[in-house]
């Protein structure tokens, strides 16, 4: 800077007016933003004024220190007196007339006359002080957004400047900042800029203090702020241009500020406007340099930035830590310890309101909450592809399958989905006995958003989402406690899975509720075949559900006699189809065994018939051998002859001998009910074990059916031993065929299961009878014995005396 | 007269500590504080394995005068002690206990926080507003 020379007046003017605007006493620095203010009332073109500071030196170093202020004063004076400014204009040219500066019409205006009052030399020469008429704005704006350029490029360097330095970085800053809040639509952002950079905004509040005032209540108390206010809150200030300074200026704010710059006019119209938006909008300029902060440190949009990662990203703005506790607070809107884009946003931009000065809201503003994206398209698909879940499931794969990639897209929108799949899960799950899956639903609901009404916010607090699929899961796992909710890449992969489990789940479920229903008239096989079919349905309440997804559910269980015949073919081919499943499914349901109505002699064949058809026992084995009974034959071909349609007649005949025989014994007395629930429990036993044998008993039914009924007119004898043995399997044969499905048979049936009870009591009466005559027999000898040897030693204790 | 005291482990210093009625507040401190050793004998007691959702809540410690006091403990050993009012008969088990989980649940948002350090004081502005709104409630 080449030395300068100044007159004692301009000596005195320029002092006074560096004072002036020293607004913060530095006495070595004249706040920035004073100093446009000063360009600006001089009536200088915006260009000239850009060149008087480049020249002064004060755009080299980003401030006004006392020796470019005089230099700028200056060249002032010459480009008012209208010679071309040069840097050795400022020496050469000499009798130069005093800088002036028109006054407008502000308090400062007295305020910064009274000031000048005093210098006596040029009272004339200027009439006031400067604040900018309001039609420099645009002058204004031009120069000092380029100046904010040109300072923002030195600020990185000067990043190291001594702190008196540092309010000087922050208009650089300003624009930054400034920028951010001209996205603000809202008037508002007039105001905002005013608390922040302070003095360069203040003649745009003064520009259109109506506008932004007005708008926005929150900036009332910014709102026509004094210019010291404006100037002393610039010295708040400072941490703005730290943390702008902080991160990295990236070609794009620059580019952006430029853009502002440009834009100016625009964006003061488009405030005065739009003054009554949301104050906390993020604007696309903002939103855009948030998202690239977001990429450094996460590359994925869609992924999350953990919270070690964000704290230090956020402590760089050297905010207090309670303050950016609250910040955190505010914006990790599921809680979860991560932020996504849109939580990354969000803290990002109350990050910057803090620092120029805004309070932080107690709840989050309802711009700054997560956004949902394309939760409608992520709502279709969880339900496509959730087919085979079950209902709570459907609920939760939904949500996290909403938004897979991203968390934030879900958020928000997910409560608002919640409703419905609230709704829709409940659909599906009317017909199933997991109603509990609605209520973990929004037990989940509560628990993870915990959508306090105070953060009153109109949107339905977001629910987490994202990594959602596996945060889900965990959560609902923790919460049903049960491994209902599959993770999620299973989920996917076992749709294709389920569908045909639960198609067979369906039918046997189905048939089950056939069977339950056909027989409920039938006293005796009420409390079994309900409690079993309850546990049937139960059991595959799981998988059970899931066809319920896929299709309409399946209506009550109210089968028609005719249905249940085939219901009976379902459940056959149902059996044929996965024998294992059969035999599971057939242990499962044996409730609901249809009392069938047969010949009392039919009734014992009946029971060996299961057995053998089961093959669950060896017994398959005694009873073929048994002569077949003819009297019998005209019954079976009645059963035959139902079982025509069926693939497998032999099963058929098999489900519904053991029906029958399940009739005939569950009429029975408690003896036999005893013997059922024990060979339930049998059944389930062997049922695993016969798995392989049932297929290969396909055949032998056939050939059993006969033969029992033969065995049951033999002979009473033969049966009775045989009827012991086989009482317990008939149990078992008769559960199993509780889930079959039942032809209805006639109110006879019992009358015949009554007369095998008594049958059966009386043989073992016999035997029993027998076993007594015996015993008492062997007592007798024994008792004889007992004697003779009495008698024995007394002849010989005689002798013992001797 | 609800106090919720959050006190944790090994120091048992309070993380936080609130109370309604702002008078007679030293009193309510010493309860807790005292209190705290009942608790600390219920940890022991029960042994080791039994980190159970069910056994976290202590239940009423035990009553004294004219209130009663309970606890609650974490997995982490952060212990939540509540004084209530005597006279109010119309808080129930249930209603503590769901006092106990919503402060619990407080306590992990907060402790997700990366910004809070544990064994800080606590000082999130949510954390009191539900704490404030809970004993406004019981009151």
């Amino acid at each position: 800077m080449e030395g300068l020379t100044l007159s004692e007046a301009e000596q005195r003017y320029y002092c006074d007016l560096f004072s002036y605007c020293d607004t913060e006493s530095t006495k070595k620095v004249a706040s920035n933003g004073r100093v446009l203010e000063l360009f600006r009332a001089a009536q200088l073109p915006n260009d000239v004024v850009m060149q008087i500071m480049e020249l002064c030196g004060a755009t080299r170093l980003g401030y006004f220190g006392r020796s470019q202020f005089y230099i700028a004063l200056k060249l002032v004076a010459v480009a008012q007196s209208g010679l071309p400014l040069r840097v050795e204009s400022l020496n050469t040219v000499k009798d130069l007339p005093l800088p002036r500066f028109v006054v407008s019409k502000n308090e400062q205006e007295s305020r910064h006359t009274a000031l000048y009052s005093s210098d006596a030399d040029n009272p004339a020469s200027y009439s006031g002080v400067i604040p900018p008429p309001p039609g420099r704005i645009q002058v204004k704006k031009g120069s000092v957004s380029h100046d904010a350029v040109q300072q923002r490029t030195s600020t990185d360097q000067q990043e190291s400047t001594s702190p008196v330095v540092s309010p000087q970085q922050s208009p650089p800053t300003s624009p930054h900042t400034w920028r951010k809040h001209n996205r603000h639509p809202s008037g508002g952002n007039n105001e905002r800029p005013l608390a922040g950079p302070g003095p360069f905004w203040a003649p745009f509040s003064e520009a259109q203090p109506g506008s932004s005032t007005s708008s926005d209540p929150i900036w009332s108390g910014h709102s026509p702020p004094p210019h010291q206010e404006n100037w002393v809150s610039f010295a708040d200030t400072p941490p703005t241009s730290a943390l702008l300074a902080m991160h990295p200026a990236s070609v794009q704010d620059q580019t952006t500020v430029r853009t502002v710059a440009s834009a100016t006019t625009t964006n003061e119209i488009r405030r005065q406007s739009s003054s009554y938006d949301d104050p906390w909008k993020i604007t696309d300029e903002q939103r855009q340099y948030y998202v690239n902060q977001f990429k450094t440190i996460q590359p994925d949009l869609n992924g999350f930035i953990p919270g070690s990662a964000a704290k230090e990203f956020f402590t760089k703005s050297k905010l207090p830590i309670l303050e950016l506790s609250h910040i955190w607070e505010l914006s990790d809107f599921d809680k979860d310890g991560a932020l996504t884009l849109d939580e990354f946003c969000a803290a990002f931009h109350l990050v910057v309101a803090r620092k120029n000065g805004y309070d932080l809201p107690e709840k989050l503003p309802e711009s700054l909450m997560p956004k949902l994206i394309d939760l409608e398209d992520s709502t279709v698909i969880p339900v496509i592809s959730e087919v085979g879940e079950q209902t709570g499931e459907v609920g939760y794969s939904s949500s996290p399958a909403e938004a897979p990639p991203s968390k934030s897209p879900s958020m928000p929108s997910l409560n608002q989905t919640w409703p419905e799949l609230n709704q829709s899960s409940e659909q599906w799950e009317t017909f199933s006995e997991r109603s509990s899956s609605s209520q973990t639903l929004t037990q989940f609901d509560s628990n993870i958003a915990p959508a306090d009404p105070d953060t009153a916010i109109v949107h339905p607090v977001p629910i987490r989402m994202t990594p959602s699929k596996i945060h889900m899961q965990e959560m609902e796992l923790k919460r049903t406690g049960s491994d209902h909710a599959n993770p999620t890449s299973p989920l996917l992969v076992k749709p294709p899975d389920l569908p045909e489990e639960n198609k067979m789940s369906s039918s046997v479920k189905f048939t089950a509720g056939n069977t339950v229903n056909g027989y409920s008239s039938s006293d005796s096989y009420t409390s079994d075949p309900e409690q079993i079919g309850s546990t049937v349905t139960r059991q595959r309440s799981h998988s059970g559900t899931s066809p319920d997804n896929t299709a309409p559910p399946p209506p009550p269980p109210r089968p028609h006699p005719s249905h249940s015949r085939s219901s009976s073919l379902d459940m056959n081919r149902s059996f044929s189809v996965t024998p294992g499943q059969q035999q599971a499914g057939v242990v499962a349901y044996p409730p609901a065994v249809p009392p069938r109505p047969q010949p009392s002699q039919g009734a014992g064949p009946h029971v060996h018939r299961p057995v053998d058809a089961e093959g669950l026992i060896a017994h398959t084995s005694t009873s073929p051998q048994q002569i077949p009974e003819q009297p019998n034959f005209a019954d079976f071909s009645q059963f035959e002859a139902f079982a025509v349609s069926g693939v497998n007649k032999e099963e058929d005949d098999e489900i519904e001998t053991h029906s029958e025989v399940l009739q005939v014994e569950k009429p029975s007395d408690s003896a036999s009910s005893l013997r059922v629930a024990k060979a339930d429990g049998r059944v389930e036993d062997k049922a695993p074990a016969n798995v392989p044998t049932s297929a290969g008993k396909g055949t032998t039914p056939l050939a059993p059916p006969p033969k029992p009924i033969r065995r049951r007119l033999k002979s009473e004898d033969e049966l009775k031993p045989e009827a012991e043995e086989h009482t317990q399997k008939t149990g078992v044969i008769a559960a199993v065929l509780a889930s079959q499905p039942s032809i209805p048979r006639s109110v006879g049936k019992d009358k015949k299961a009554i007369q095998a009870s008594i049958r059966r009591n009386k043989e073992t009466n016999t035997v029993l009878a027998r076993l007594n005559s015996e015993l008492q027999q062997q007592l007798k000898d024994v008792l004889e014995e007992r004697i003779s040897l009495e008698v024995q030693l007394e002849q010989l204790r005689p002798f013992s005396h001797l | 007269v609800p106090v919720s005291v959050i006190c944790s482990p090994p120091q048992n210093y309070p993380l936080y500590i609130r109370s309604v009625p702002t008078e007679n507040e030293l009193k309510f401190h010493y309860t807790v504080h005292t209190s705290l050793d009942v608790v600390d004998e219920k940890i022991s007691a029960m042994g080791k394995a039994l980190v159970d959702q069910r056994e976290l809540y202590l239940g009423l410690l035990y009553p004294t005068e004219d209130y009663k006091v309970y606890g609650y403990v974490t997995n982490s050993k952060v212990k939540f002690v509540m004084v209530v009012d005597s006279s109010n008969t119309a808080l129930r088990d249930n209603e503590i206990r769901s006092m106990f989980r919503k402060l619990h649940n407080s306590y992990t948002d907060i402790m997700c926080n990366p910004f809070y350090n544990p064994g800080d004081c606590i000082h999130s502005r949510a954390f009191d507003n539900m704490v404030n709104s809970m004993m406004m409630q019981v009151c």
